[in-house]
């Protein structure tokens, strides 16, 4: 076992992991932040897109002990203050998903590419985020999305960028069995 | 302005159905607040993982799993033959004939494996990675057999064997024939009377459905009550075919699909280990869970297609059909699981499309195989039959010298001709293939694009232009249960719905049909606004727990709004029937003189006075001043069973550039037009086309599961298995005509799997189109830039090991190809 501090989403932890426990598996097994998900072995999917230190990472690709000292941000912390990202807001309005699986890393990669190049082109979105994998949508309203996000992130809505979640409807899963 | 009124310019209508309604499912999923079956944890509970055949064909000699159960964290661990006694056969629910050969699929193997990946043996432990360390430490023995993988070869005489105890790989022989049907005339003399006859060999090559999230399943014993939860499309059919399988009786076992990350199909199955999770659950007394690996799903799950089709057209030198000959191979794979017979016998009645034939023959055999048994996979059977029949309509065009859209105009059903019954017997209920043609020329703009592609040929430029075409029907929303039974498929079609009005006012409605990523929740909400005239968000839709929703069939075949959604409708005219006998009581007035207008009950002639439904519901709770003999609830329940299937239509536009130096090809447009009837949410409707075409398009030009000579998946990864990315599919030109279905309350055709069946062949129509003038009459999907290149440049279909020869029906044929191949990820490198 090896002691590691981080701070995930604003919290902080000290936690003993196995030396080859995954990020992704510390933060869904250990902290209970199952919003990132597994989809593959291999890091083809990115599901598991979070940001570590401000880049985004697939995290079964980092050991648990590599985010020792550092900051992660999963799709847990992006809505600030209950107040949806302008991202999250964007997938809502324009359809960017149907089950969801991938959306969380989609969000997590979208967010990256966006910081690296506010204003991308269509081509440039889907260079962008090849990483991860969508099986539901062909893709062409996340495209829309993250576009949509990057124009009103450029707009510079003040402080964080985030948004008010007024137009979407905030209803729990109707059949939530308890979660870890 | 929604996002589509943005796009289209379409002002918002009043009522919600047709309204771009944003979804409610959206919220928990973009704030990472779902629940996954894998987020399940409970006190005490356990781990599985599964100890798999490495060998596709074997006896197991020697199973030693002693140092398995010294592993730290190991608490027990199962054999096949530990669990021989208490496993049933996985269920089959499809016997197309009634002589079919079902062999049996054990959950887990106990003498014999005859798939690489079968399961034999089961460990249990503390936590999941001890529980997979221990995998290792299994000392299994095998002794191997001939391994059966090319289709071909496996019916012919003499063939080596998958179940030696049977007589041969063929599991069952379907015919369909018009002629004696008494639907159409003799096909052996309308094809002798032909001016001419177009044959091809068509493969359809072996797929995965590679729904996002893994399939899990968590199991909970409590006493002898048994609560599942899995990433299941069918929990329903799972509750009933798991009870049949364990002997747990049905009341008491409860299924929970929570939310679900994707299925296309390939979670329409009662897996091995959902059965191995409640047996073992219920040896143990304990809560056992098992998520599969990446690698096991491919490896694993079902796959879809696999089938090498034998196509005969004949016609007139004016271009009339005369009669359509279809004979199947169909790779069930080592086993039947849950439909595998059904799917290709679906398809039977889909080849003719949307044209006027009068003589059709279809047969096709099953045949057994050392490959993951095949079952449900988008479209199941229709993206098939589609992909044939409009390949071939293409070949006959250019053997007639005639062009392709003006060949499938002339034999088309007419805009007048409908209600029209097709030579397998369908009655299509409404539809206009030319409208809808006519607006997807317009959308890709196909003048200018057959402008291009001339000056393209005539300069000799390197890169060429195509232009494909597929025009498409299908037989949704499934289905008459009595068209089901006699087509042997052993459910029925209807679905089931029930509305249950609160004291509040709010709405609960509680449907059968179980999504996973089809947006229930806000497309049923807006149906009952509609019906209730109550606002939107005052509705809650509850799926996917069997003790929540008692009866259902499920989601799968583009059924759900078609069917679902009209049990809903239906619920919900029952419930304004209940609730206009209270109001009538409480406005004391008689029933006759109530209108029921915007959700308000009131007496003819004098609106805005009045009660609401919602007010109704108050006062029923109270039940202070009732009308005698009524029951104080509002609460209604429906069962919605179909007359007949319903038709959606379209056409699909695609135009390639082909690269003919390096066999690259690229979708330069694509545009299409689908009819689905009634559009309820025209965001989902969009998103659903969306989707579809990506995964048809995915077939034509990247996907495939690989299998080397000794039945190793060679695609077993995401790295192999191509699954396409952003940057592999171009944008998409979407439109819709609205001929709405006469044969359900809504007027919904459905729209799941359109994409998906019509684009695959217009794809391929479109890079034949480009290259046909350098001489290549057929490429084997998927179009690899290598399979493109050598079709170009050595002629055959581009297809490797290419070999000239007969095969079982020794019917017409330009190549015949094995059923095994390497070459599928030679686009994988940028991933």
């Amino acid at each position: 076992m090896t002691r590691i501090s981080v701070r995930v989403d604003g919290a902080s932890y000290d936690d003993d992991v196995e030396p080859r426990t995954l990020l992704v598996h510390y933060l869904r097994e250990q902290l209970g932040k199952v919003g990132t998900v597994v989809g593959c072995d291999t890091s083809n999917c990115g599901a598991c897109t979070v940001h570590l230190d401000g880049e985004a990472v697939k995290s079964c690709t980092v050991l648990a002990v590599q985010a020792d000292g550092g900051e992660v941000t999963t799709i847990e912390g992006v809505a600030g203050n209950g107040q949806l990202h302008p991202m999250q807001k964007a997938f809502h309005e324009l359809h960017g998903l149907q089950c969801g699986y991938c959306t969380p890393g989609m969000i997590m990669a979208s967010l990256d590419l966006v910081k690296e190049n506010p204003d991308p082109s269509e081509d440039e979105v889907r260079e962008g985020i090849e990483g991860n994998l969508c099986r539901c949508t062909g893709y062409q309203n996340i495209v829309r999305a993250v576009q949509q996000a990057a124009a009103e992130m450029r707009g510079g809505a003040a402080g964080n960028g985030h948004v008010s979640p007024a137009e979407v409807d905030t209803a729990a899963a109707p059949h939530v069995v308890g979660q870890a | 302005m929604t996002a589509v009124e943005e796009r289209t310019g379409t002002p918002a209508p009043e009522k919600e159905i047709g309204k771009a309604r944003r979804r409610k499912e959206d919220a928990r999923l973009i704030t990472g607040r779902t629940t996954w079956t894998d987020n399940m944890v409970l006190p005490g509970m356990l781990h599985l993982a599964v100890v798999r055949s490495p060998v596709a064909h074997a006896r197991i000699t020697s199973v030693d799993v002693s140092a398995v159960r010294e592993a730290p964290g190991v608490i027990a661990v199962f054999t096949g033959r530990d669990l021989a006694e208490e496993q049933g056969s996985l269920p089959c629910a499809w016997p197309v004939t009634p002589e079919m050969v079902n062999p049996g699929h054990p959950s887990i193997a106990v003498d014999q494996v005859n798939h690489v990946g079968e399961a034999v043996a089961v460990i249990v432990a503390r936590s999941k990675t001890a529980a997979q360390d221990a995998v290792e430490l299994a000392d299994i023995d095998y002794e191997p057999l001939p391994v059966v993988l090319d289709m071909e070869k496996a019916v012919e005489d003499g063939a080596d064997l998958v179940h030696d105890h049977l007589e041969s790989n063929t599991s069952y022989h379907f015919v369909f024939d018009a002629g004696e049907m008494g639907t159409g005339s003799d096909t052996e003399q309308a094809f002798a009377d032909a001016d001419v006859v177009v044959s091809r060999r068509l493969i359809q090559q072996r797929l995965i459905p590679a729904f996002m999230e893994p399939r899990s399943v968590v199991v909970q014993p409590q006493g002898d009550n048994y609560t599942m939860w899995s990433a299941t499309q069918v929990p329903h059919i799972l509750r009933v075919m798991a009870a049949m399988v364990t002997g747990i009786p049905e009341h008491k076992l409860r299924v929970v699909a929570p939310d679900v990350g994707g299925g296309f199909g390939g979670k329409l199955q009662v897996n091995p280990e959902e059965i191995l999770c409640l047996l073992i659950a219920r040896r143990l007394g304990k809560p056992v869970k098992w998520t599969e690996t990446r690698s096991e799903s491919l490896m694993t799950a079902h796959h879809g297609r696999d089938q090498i089709q034998y196509v005969d057209v004949a016609a007139d030198r004016e271009g009339n059909l005369k009669g359509l000959r279809v004979r199947l191979l169909a790779d069930m794979g080592a086993y039947l699981r849950l439909i595998t017979p059904g799917v290709p016998a679906l398809g039977a009645f889909m080849y003719p499309g949307i044209y006027k034939f009068p003589a059709y023959r279809f047969e096709c055999d099953g045949v057994f195989t050392n490959k993951v048994p095949t079952d449900a996979y988008r479209g199941a059977g229709r993206p098939e039959a589609t992909f044939a029949i409009e390949r071939i309509m293409d070949e006959l065009a250019v053997e007639l010298g005639m062009d392709p859209l003006e060949l499938r105009r002339k034999n088309w059903i007419q805009a007048s001709e409908f209600p029209f019954t097709t030579v397998a017997g369908l009655a299509y209920d409404s539809g206009d293939y030319e409208s809808a043609t006519q607006q997807a020329l317009e959308l890709l703009g196909y003048d200018e694009l057959r402008a291009e592609q001339q000056r393209r040929r005539e300069s000799g430029d390197r890169v060429q232009l195509g232009i494909g075409i597929s025009t498409f029907t299908e037989m949704c929303g499934l289905a008459p249960s009595r068209v089901l039974g006699s087509l042997s498929f052993g459910a029925g079609g209807w679905e089931h719905a029930a509305i249950r009005m609160l004291p509040t006012g709010k709405v609960e409605v509680v449907t059968g049909s179980t999504p996973h990523g089809q947006g229930h929740e806000t497309a049923w909400s807006q149906l009952v606004a509609d019906s209730l005239g109550v606002p939107f968000e005052d509705v809650e839709v509850l799926h996917g727990d069997t003790a929540i929703s008692s009866r259902g069939l499920d989601t799968y075949g583009s059924r759900s709004l078609v069917v679902g959604g009209s049990a809903v409708v239906k619920a919900a005219d029952k419930v304004i029937a209940k609730a206009r006998k209270i109001a009538a009581h409480l406005l004391e007035a008689s029933e006759d003189d109530l209108e029921f207008e915007g959700g308000k009950f009131s007496v003819r002639g004098t609106p805005g006075t009045g009660l609401g439904i919602q007010e109704i519901a108050l006062a029923v709770f109270a039940a202070h001043n009732y009308p005698e003999g009524i029951e104080p609830s509002i609460d209604a329940e429906a069962t919605f069973d179909p007359e007949n299937f319903s038709f959606p239509h379209g056409t699909h536009l695609c135009a390639m550039e082909v690269d003919t130096e390096t066999g690259f090809v690229k979708i330069r447009k694509y545009a299409c037009v689908d009819d689905v009837g009634t559009i309820v949410n025209p965001l989902i409707v969009e998103g659903q086309v969306h989707g579809g075409l990506a995964q048809g398009i995915a077939q034509a030009l990247y996907e495939e599961a690989v299998y080397d000579a000794d039945g190793n998946l060679t695609t077993g990864t995401f790295v192999d298995y191509l699954v396409p990315s952003a940057a592999d599919l171009p944008h998409f030109d979407t439109g819709n005509t609205v001929h709405s279905a006469p044969g359900n309350p809504i007027g919904a055709k459905g729209v799941g799997e359109a994409g998906c069946i019509a684009s695959t062949p217009a794809v391929v129509n479109a890079a034949l189109d480009a290259v046909r003038h350098l001489g290549v009459a057929d490429i084997r999907m998927p179009l690899t830039p290598e399979r493109v290149w050598r079709a170009i440049h050595q002629g055959g279909d581009g297809g490797d090991r290419a070999t000239a020869g007969s095969n079982a029906y020794g019917g017409a044929q330009t190549e015949t190809t094995a059923g095994v191949s390497t070459d599928a990820s030679s686009l994988g490198g940028d991933r």
